[in-house]
């Protein structure tokens, strides 16, 4: 199995890439309206869903679950190596453990169920589309054709690209797909490229992007410079030289750890001058070690780690890039399930999950923060959104904060566990806005109510993935999936509270934001399904979606159920199975931490049942305030969502604006930076285009005096010979009578003349008539 | 000419004046001639000419010593010139029946398709 395991997920990871490829180039052919492509890339990520459950079955038989980790067991290795310059390799690797396949069946399997739901939700695209939010030049709606096989096209090559950047070994690899995911993300958010807020929206995905990206290449540059490498391990086939980040960075720390303490340690011991370094066999190799070790300082480590960080800022929506997601909504709604709710964005957090042996505590704690302000900001502003979608992706927001939140205090488990929950009822809720937008042609939730009579499937499944997003549950017995992974985020915040308590309030703000989510995914569900329709137009052609979309509702309304428990009679779930490949933050005691005082709880702490009960109770509590709250107001409107608004006026303003946080991006930021492009635009135009038009008149001119010189005395030249040659030929053809007896009597007279010549002037005659 | 001169033993002058008068004779054919057989005559009469001035150069007088080795290169000369003319006259004569077949005459006059 360990021999076929890289081959398998090498398939299942390149058999997306085939089938955007093919349909690349042969979309357009593939069926009537393309219709083939879809089946095709459908085909491509169930097979890749097949070979990575395969992959993960194989897995368990070597590795089985059980037992609290720490002994975490991988398969690395490379597939193609890129480049090599001595010791420094790029190259195309696997990196496996069991988070590397547990995000592989994930992915594949969402992708899988969202291509046959976009069957449904796409099928417009089949014939010429009206658009009816677009204006053509005729005043009319712009019909234009349909692009179903281009948006399968994109669909195939995210997939290709998100494995890859799950599979990847080495940090390089790792930004390359970070980036192919975040041109998907760029074609599927332009997905309607006419519509001007689509494009817009596109690019500013892209270009908030790139900020946190320049902290990532700013990240990776460090690592290179300091560890000389960006392979997260040791290849197990290499040799001292070839060390991974992680052997490196846990080297230096425990070696600081050594230092700090007064006393060498063993690892340590080759930077004190004249220590154990004489007779040492493999004295190079130590030297080279320690060098590379003095360049990587605990600040270093820190501040490189949160430079990666600001990457997964930017990838995952955090304060304060997280302007870019709502906007993303501008997309396709499948393309919003899958990529902007349920794995790309959700690729920030595996980041930090993959780099958590190069983060100090220090990096951790910012990584809380930003988790915790970008928590509660994101469900804020969702309390205040009307559109569906928006709802949803400022929730995607604030449930990426509390998973950010849950890695930063220390819960590696817990931060990814969600990670997988929220995948599942992330992906249900965006899929069941789907079929409302699908049903009503519209995103506006007023205009919605009382859909739930016409569309009980999605009205079902949307409530499965309103308590799951809620975290429902009955205390410390059995919950749906967000019971679970919350708990677990809240409980280990719980216990950072504890050992830090200057950082307790951040348990407090992600504790009520459990009741924030409750209020604001229950508002949304009442809204649309609840009571009477708020809108006659909207509501009268109201259907169920097609099977392929319910389908795909059902399943991911079980998953979100079910994904958060153990197979019955054992612990095997997804928590065992992220056990397994548990890894530990950079600093266990580094140099700052000492300053600092901070100190990361263990994990498994949170599990005690004092905590976890009193936690557990908490959050529900907080929910079922929130839900109550939610049912006063929209449910049996006890309460007029309209008074309290009238009560709260500035505090609505502020959400309403998403905090201004817009507004002020464009006063600071792109006002600025398109003055700085007008005034570059100006110079370009007036002087560098100036001095490239006279340069060029300037060439012209010297080219025509180049021509005249040319046709006048070259040619003229040229044209003088040729003529002359011809009048000599015209005149010597007089001479050529064609009459060969003239020709004879010619060479007669000449022979006689030559004679006479001879004979007088050179005297040949004269000898013979003397002989 | 005194008709003693012309008495006198014939010596290689004369044979020259022969060649000259052949060779003259040859010529004038050539010149005057339109008729192409005509002038393949004069031809040989020039070749004839030249034969002679190569017969009469190899005379035994001429040597200083005035006895006659067997020296025979004008007359092996003359051989060859006479298998040339052989062959020349082969040559011609094709050229000749060409000439007439496509102009249908031998008036060499008609052929002047390449005067300037």
């Amino acid at each position: 199995m360990e021999a076929i395991l890289p081959q398998l997920l090498l398939a299942a990871w390149l058999l997306p890439l085939l089938s955007f490829v093919l349909i690349l180039l042969a979309g357009t052919r593939m069926g009537k309206g393309g219709r083939g492509a879809g089946y095709l890339a459908t085909a491509a990520i169930g097979v890749s869903c097949l070979l990575s459950i395969i992959a993960l079955v194989g897995w368990l038989v070597h590795h089985p679950l059980g037992g609290h980790g720490g002994h975490s067991e991988i398969l690395t290795g490379d597939w193609y190596t890129l480049a090599q310059f001595e010791s420094l390799r790029f190259s195309v690797g696997y990196y496996v453990d069991s988070l590397t396949l547990g995000m592989f069946v994930m992915v594949t399997f969402i992708a899988f169920w969202i291509h046959i739901y976009s069957f449904g939700y796409m099928h417009e695209e089949l014939d010429d589309v009206r658009d009816p939010l677009v204006t053509a030049a005729d005043g009319g709606n712009l019909i234009r054709p349909g692009r179903f096989h281009r948006f399968y096209q994109y669909l195939s090559l995210f997939c290709f690209s998100m494995l890859g950047l799950v599979v990847a070994n080495n940090l390089f690899m790792v930004f390359a797909f970070w980036e192919l995911v975040g041109i998907c993300s760029y074609f599927l958010i332009g997905f309607y490229v006419e519509r001007p807020s689509a494009t817009l929206a596109g690019n500013k995905a892209f270009i908030v992007n790139r900020v946190g990206d320049f902290g990532m290449i700013v990240g990776l540059a460090t690592f290179l410079f300091a560890c000389g490498t960006l392979h997260y391990a040791t290849p197990q086939t290499a040799s001292q030289h070839h060390q991974g980040l992680f052997a490196i960075v846990k080297e230096a720390t425990s070696e600081y750890q050594g230092k700090s303490n007064g006393a060498p340690s063993h690892e340590g011991s080759s930077t004190i001058p004249g220590h154990g370094k004489v007779g040492d066999n493999s004295g190079s190799a130590i030297t080279n070690k320690s060098q590379k070790n003095d360049k990587l300082t605990p600040v270093l480590l820190t501040l490189a780690g949160l430079a990666l960080f600001c990457g997964c800022i930017g990838k995952s929506a955090q304060f304060p890039l997280h302007v870019w997601l709502p906007d993303a909504m501008e997309g396709p709604t499948p393309v919003s399930a899958l990529i902007h709710a349920a794995t790309m964005v959700a690729a920030g957090v595996y980041l930090v999950a993959r780099i958590y042996p190069l983060l100090t505590a220090e990096a951790l704690l910012v990584v809380a923060l930003v988790g915790t302000v970008t928590l509660f900001l994101a469900a804020t502003m969702a309390v205040a959104a009307t559109d569906i979608k928006r709802v949803l992706a400022y929730s995607t927001i604030s449930q990426l904060g509390y998973m950010m939140l849950g890695l930063g205090v220390g819960g590696w488990v817990a931060g990814l566990f969600h990670l997988f929950t929220h995948a599942f009822f992330k992906a249900l809720l965006f899929l069941g806005a789907g079929s409302v937008i699908h049903a009503c042609g519209t995103n506006e939730m007023p205009s919605m109510g009382g859909l739930g009579r016409k569309m009980p499937w999605t009205a079902a499944t949307m409530l499965v993935g309103c308590l799951a997003i809620s975290g429902a549950g009955i205390p410390l017995l059995i919950g749906l999936s967000g019971y679970y992974s919350k708990d677990a985020i809240l409980a280990q915040t719980f216990l950072f509270h504890r050992t830090n308590p200057l950082f307790g309030w951040m348990f407090y703000v992600a504790l009520g934001v459990a009741g924030i989510t409750a209020f604001y995914m229950f508002r949304l569900w009442f809204l649309v399904f609840w009571g009477e329709p708020r809108d006659e137009q909207v509501a009268h052609h109201v259907h169920e979606s097609p099977r392929t979309m319910v389908a795909a509702l059902v399943v991911l309304a079980v998953l979100s159920v079910i994904s958060g428990w153990s197979v019955p009679g054992t612990s095997w779930g997804i928590t065992s199975l992220l056990e397994q490949s548990r890894v530990t933050p950079a600093t266990e005691m580094g140099t700052l931490q000492t300053v600092t005082a901070l100190r990361i709880p263990e994990e498994h702490a949170s599990h005690e049942p004092t905590i976890h009960a009193w936690v557990s109770g908490l959050a529900f509590l907080a929910a079922l305030l929130g839900f109550a709250i939610a049912t006063l107001f929209y449910a049996i409107r006890w309460l007029d969502p309209e008074d309290v608004r009238q009560q709260f006026k500035g505090i609505w303003e502020l959400l309403v604006h998403r905090w201004y946080f817009d507004q002020i991006y464009e006063a600071v930021f792109v006002r600025n930076v398109l003055r700085l492009a007008a005034i570059a635009a100006w110079i370009d135009r007036n002087i560098i285009d100036w001095l490239a038009d006279h340069a060029a008149l300037a060439v012209r001119g010297l080219s025509q005096w180049d021509d005249w010189i040319d046709r006048t005395f070259v040619d003229g030249a040229v044209n003088a010979l040729a003529a002359g040659i011809y009048d000599i030929g015209i005149r010597l053809r007089r001479w050529q009578v064609g009459r060969i007896r003239v020709y004879i009597m010619w060479i007669v007279i000449g022979i006689v003349a030559l004679f006479i010549i001879g004979t007088i002037y050179l005297g040949i005659g004269a000898n013979i008539s003397r002989g | 000419m005194l008709l003693a001169d012309i008495l006198s033993p014939i010596t290689v002058t004369h044979y020259l004046v022969v060649g000259v008068i052949l060779f003259v004779c040859g010529i004038v054919c050539l010149v005057v001639k339109r008729n192409i057989i005509a002038m393949l005559i004069g031809v040989e009469l020039i070749l004839n000419g030249a034969n002679i001035n190569l017969v009469a150069f190899s005379s035994p007088s001429l040597f200083p010593s005035g006895r006659a080795p067997l020296v025979l290169d004008g007359q092996v000369f003359a051989l060859f010139v006479m298998i040339l003319a052989a062959a020349e006259a082969a040559v011609a004569l094709a050229i000749a029946l060409q000439f007439y077949s496509r102009f249908g005459t031998v008036d060499v006059d008609q052929g002047g398709q390449l005067s300037g």
